[in-house]
């Protein structure tokens, strides 16, 4: 250790007050986080396309098909934040998705309709909440199973999440297959949550994915368990030592996970009206793609919600603009290929240049 | 530095000076192998409140171990461990902090992307509606402790400790022992990977805990530091003590002839 780095330390380590300094506002936090600098370059890209398509780009119609088009991705981004926050990963996301679509037709499929056959065929309009009901249990009970047997493999069995949740995808996609011999399933009876609108003018996947993001943000920032899991992806061994359940801890938050991934099935379903057994098979990737380039650490440690989200919308507004100003929209791939290098370089520097 | 011990010395028959008063901790004929190896061959120590506790030998002396054992994450195959004279046995190491025994660890255990005031709490946090942390408060609190150990060294408690000095982090690491411990501090070489100015810091910080009434357990191989911080030394050989001394009554000369084994006041039973 150098003379002066110690000097210098002394000088900070002299008699200085400790100020206990007034609650930091959420504004505050935002800023100081690295989300900052994804959140500029979106506004450029919204504000670049709404000066080159004006009355084109820049209209509520178009945000508001942008916002329910990433509803679902957003939904499973959410829950995958927090496995990424333990320097995790969770491939198994399409796994999930497909399952909760599967088990939701399944539970549909249990309730007996007269005349119609099973809940499965009964027309969005005739549906009933009891059916809705038996459905999302289905999705999130696929999820949740998911999420536990991801959970016992990294956290109890200590196998690294990359393979884990590489079997489970595998694995689930299988067994989606095997229950549908291979075929997907229409059905029209979730329609009133895609196609309703509990705020007027706002489609019911818009709230519920605010809904969703919101209970991350209180999740991961206010709550004791955000705070673990947290510590758990800074260093698993203090956490352990100061008698945090780290297993458990990791079981949870893969449940977590699994439990998005379920739900977004349910949604993806009463979406787009039917099973999607080949549907999802990258959204993994992106969802691991919004979750790096809204500032989350892919070393764990360092999370958060809203830079997921704004990760979440920057290939969406791409390539939404690219089609509207008649650009190729597989240059939206190549941008934001590159811009995920970038931010996860960024990250790597800013780690080291302060374990100087 | 030793006027403000709070028990007194006296000898026994032997010879040897021992604190009197009931320990804060104290280890008696504690046993442990791994395997063939006998890491611990019955031995003993005891720290008292208000003192530091110098605890210094060779390698494979059995300071780790014996330090593991009073941390709760080894269990000992033989021998007790008493806590202001009542025997524990401790099942893990949150059952030791339960009982009012903190330790801190060479490598620090602190989580680098929280801040100071997350790691000072973490896995204590304090909470609201069952489910949330009350970090305000838990910063307010930390801050105020800080103070009154004179950790001045954290200015901004909202960064993580990643972006600490050595000294500061561990500043922060024994200023949470010191807010939790009940009756014992182990610290494990907590100068070992620090600078000249930085180490001075952490050892008034000792005193400072000290102070507060705490029994401070300090484990280190550098022995002028230990004269100048400890108030009592105990020195492990081969698993077992070999030598109690009080500071002033020994030499560095006499520390390494006990370490070495060439010098014993210890009555071998």
């Amino acid at each position: 250790m150098s003379g002066t780095r110690a000097a210098e330390s002394s000088a900070s380590l002299e008699g200085a007050e400790v100020p206990v300094e007034p609650a930091e506002s959420l504004f505050g936090r935002f800023t100081r986080s690295t989300a900052i600098v994804t959140f500029l370059a979106l506004c450029t890209m919204i504000i670049g396309f709404s000066l080159k398509a004006p009355g084109q780009f820049d209209t509520w119609s178009n945000f508001r098909q942008l916002a329910q088009n990433v509803a679902i991705l957003t939904v499973v981004s959410v829950g995958t934040t927090f496995v990424i926050a333990t320097a995790g990963v969770d491939l198994s996301i399409p796994s999930g998705i497909v399952l909760g679509e599967v088990f939701a037709v399944k539970a549909l499929g249990l309730i007996h309709v007269p005349g119609v056959g099973t809940a499965v065929d009964v027309a969005g309009t005739d549906s009933k909440a009891t059916y809705i009901l038996a459905a999302l249990a289905g999705s999130l009970a696929a999820g949740l199973a998911l999420g536990i047997v991801n959970g016992i493999a990294v956290g109890y069995m200590r196998i690294p999440p990359l393979l884990a949740t590489l079997g489970t995808l595998g694995a689930g996609l299988g067994i989606a297959l095997l229950v549908q011999n291979g075929v997907n399933t229409a059905s029209n009876a979730l329609d009133p949550i895609s196609t309703g609108h509990l705020i007027p003018g706002v489609p019911n996947l818009i709230t519920i994915a605010a809904v969703v993001v919101l209970m991350g943000v209180v999740l991961l920032n206010f709550s004791v368990f955000g705070r673990h899991t947290l510590a758990i992806g800074s260093n698993a061994e203090a956490a352990r030592r100061v008698g945090i359940n780290v297993e458990r801890h990791l079981l949870k938050v893969y449940v977590l996970g699994g439990v998005a991934s379920g739900f977004a099935g349910f949604l993806s379903l009463s979406y787009f009206t039917t099973t999607s057994l080949a549907g999802h098979s990258t959204d993994n990737l992106k969802a691991i793609t919004a979750v790096a380039l809204g500032g989350t650490s892919l070393f764990g440690g360092v999370a958060t919600i809203i830079g997921t989200v704004i990760g979440v919308w920057i290939p969406a507004v791409l390539q939404n603009g690219f089609v509207i100003i008649g650009v190729q929209p597989y240059w939206q791939d190549v941008v934001v290929g590159f811009v995920l290098i970038l931010t996860v370089w960024a990250d790597q520097l800013r780690r080291r240049a302060r374990q100087r | 530095m030793n006027e403000t011990a709070v028990t007194d010395s006296g000898r026994d028959p032997s010879g040897v000076p021992v604190a009197t008063g009931v320990p804060a901790l104290a280890v008696r004929g504690l046993t442990k192998s791994y395997g063939h190896v006998r890491a611990l061959r019955g031995a003993s120590f005891e720290a008292y409140a208000g003192e530091v506790t110098a605890l210094v030998g060779d390698n494979g002396a059995g300071k780790s171990t014996l330090i593991k054992c009073v941390a709760g994450v080894v269990h000992p195959d033989e021998g007790t461990i008493e806590v202001n004279g009542a025997p524990v046995q401790m099942t893990d190491p949150q059952h030791a902090t339960q009982l009012g025994i903190e330790t801190v660890y060479q490598d620090l255990a602190l989580a680098p992307d929280l801040d100071a005031a997350s790691n000072v709490f973490l896995g204590r946090e304090v909470r609201r509606l069952a489910f949330l942390h009350n970090q305000a408060e838990m910063r307010r609190r930390t801050a105020r402790s800080f103070q009154e150990l004179g950790v001045g060294t954290v200015q901004d408690l909202r960064a993580p400790v990643a972006a600490f000095s050595g000294g500061q982090r561990q500043s922060v690491a024994i200023a949470r022992a010191a807010m939790w411990a009940k009756h014992v501090i182990v610290m494990d070489e907590p100068t070992a990977a620090l600078g000249v100015i930085q180490t001075q810091k952490v050892l008034e910080l000792i005193l400072k805990v000290r102070d507060r009434g705490l029994a401070v357990v300090f484990v280190s191989h550098n022995l002028p530091q230990v004269l100048e911080v400890a108030d009592r030394i105990e020195v492990m050989r081969l698993g077992a003590r070999v030598a109690r001394f009080r500071v002033g009554e020994v030499s560095v000369e006499q520390l390494i002839a006990a370490i070495s084994g060439a010098y014993t006041n210890e009555v071998q039973s």
